[in-house]
């Protein structure tokens, strides 16, 4: 799935190197896996970070491995490839995501949260959490405090809040510092996947490193 | 046969060996250039690119090619399963997940969007996350070029060339810088930390990147 919608509001390089690095919560990992899915932009920086991976993979002093190891290797790959799971076909999310949901937008199973506002929490590790957000027409989101970092993500129609509009593919990360309040634009229903850390500091688990070392 | 005077300054300043000579040499030239000298250049490329190999396990699933791949990247693999906490017994087991992996999805390997070492260290990643961290892993949908459609040669060299300056530019770096990205891909990083520029010639991979997703896009459409 790649939004004709032009992208403006992208991922971080912190966030990027964190997914390469595979340092993030699962629950954020899945934001950034359904950008990419929509961004090419991003994609392509996603994986000039794995490739800082695969330069420091080469870089490393070797562990000695035992004497059997490529004759039992030999032996797995001769068991075949671990059954995956089989694509929902024809959703109307990402892969990633509909890997979560367990199909499409239609199969959600919507709770709701006041205002007219709905949401779904997804199963993810408990580091963090990820929830679809569906905000009719108009409405604003409650607010839900987040002491933490929160990835937003929209899939479908827009919202606006004090910084900027969100349209389909854009994300937002918003850090505790910003209070904001997102409204969804008249006209269409505003669905987003969100996902936030808190009480988890975003510093315990981004390296910081990522702003100052790399020039992208 | 190319200019060489120009180019011996890039290989002082990164004091580099003759290996690289002909990299430097070569990247002189422009893409058109690149493309009418590829039979002549592939004898320089050096044999820890490793495409070759990969190729041969997906065509003919060639056990030697594999054996070759295996004995060079898995005593790394199992180092770096180890720096991000794996046990010796356990990073010893996923090592060998990781390259029954490697076998299983050689087909799904493009050459022109990441080195051999870049998409191994994915799997290797993939399964520290999904052994030692017991999480899933979501990943982007794939792109794959079509069963009729593959990468341009042309593509294909640059990336490679491309993953191994990057490569040599890591090894150049201070010992301390490099330890501060260790760290962040080891997962060891405690927060705080703020390194100086290094450097690392990211740009011109990302924007390689980019443009071999846009020629893959157009044959999917
Ligand atoms: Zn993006």
């Amino acid at each position: 799935m790649n939004t004709m919608n032009k992208i403006t509001h992208h991922l971080s390089d912190q966030l990027l190197l964190g997914y390469a690095a595979g340092s993030l919560p699962e629950a954020f990992n899945l934001v950034v896996a359904t950008h990419l899915s929509m961004c090419d932009e991003c994609r392509a920086a996603a994986q000039s970070f794995d490739s800082i991976g695969g330069a420091l993979l080469q870089a490393q002093p070797t562990e000695n491995l035992g004497n059997a190891a490529l004759a039992k290797t030999m032996a797995l790959i001769a068991k075949g490839p671990k059954a995956t799971v089989s694509k929902p076909v024809g959703s109307d999310v990402p892969d990633p995501l509909s890997a979560y949901i367990g199909g499409g937008l239609s199969d959600v199973k919507w709770r709701p949260i006041g205002l007219g506002v709905r949401q779904a929490v997804l199963k993810t590790s408990h580091v963090a959490t990820a929830r679809l957000l569906y905000i009719p027409s108009g409405a604003a989101v409650p607010d839900h405090g987040h002491r933490g970092t929160e990835l937003t993500l929209v899939l479908q129609g827009a919202f606006r809040d004090e910084t900027a509009r969100f349209a389909a593919g854009d994300v937002e990360v918003a850090d505790e510092d910003l209070h904001h309040k997102p409204v969804a634009e008249i006209g269409h229903d505003c669905i987003c996947l969100a996902a936030t850390d808190a009480p988890l500091r975003f510093s315990a688990w981004i390296p910081r490193v990522a702003q100052s070392v790399f020039r992208l | 046969m190319y200019n060489m005077g120009m180019n011996l300054d890039i290989v002082q300043e990164t004091g580099a060996s003759s290996r690289q000579l002909a990299y430097a040499v070569f990247n002189s030239n422009a893409l058109d250039d690149q493309k009418a000298n590829f039979s002549a250049v592939t004898q320089t490329i050096p044999k820890n690119i490793w495409v070759d190999n990969l190729k041969r396990i997906q065509t003919d699933q060639d056990q030697q090619a594999f054996a070759e791949l295996f004995g060079y990247f898995a005593p790394r693999v199992k180092a770096f399963l180890m720096k991000s906490g794996a046990s010796p017994g356990m990073a010893e087991d996923c090592t060998q997940e990781v390259m029954a992996t490697l076998w299983h999805k050689a087909h799904l390997f493009d050459p022109s969007r990441a080195s051999v070492s870049t998409w191994i260290f994915t799997i290797a990643r993939n399964k520290n996350i999904d052994a030692l961290r017991k999480q899933r892993r979501p990943e982007p949908e794939e792109l794959t070029w079509g069963p009729e459609a593959e990468p341009e040669a042309s593509d294909v060299l640059v990336m490679q060339q491309e993953s191994d300056q990057l490569s040599q530019a890591m090894k150049a770096l201070p010992g301390q810088q490099r330890e501060l990205i260790e760290k962040a891909y080891f997962g060891d990083l405690s927060h705080g930390q703020i390194a100086a520029e290094t450097g690392l010639p990211l740009g011109t991979i990302k924007s390689r990147l980019r443009l071999a997703l846009s020629k893959l896009r157009q044959t999917m459409k």
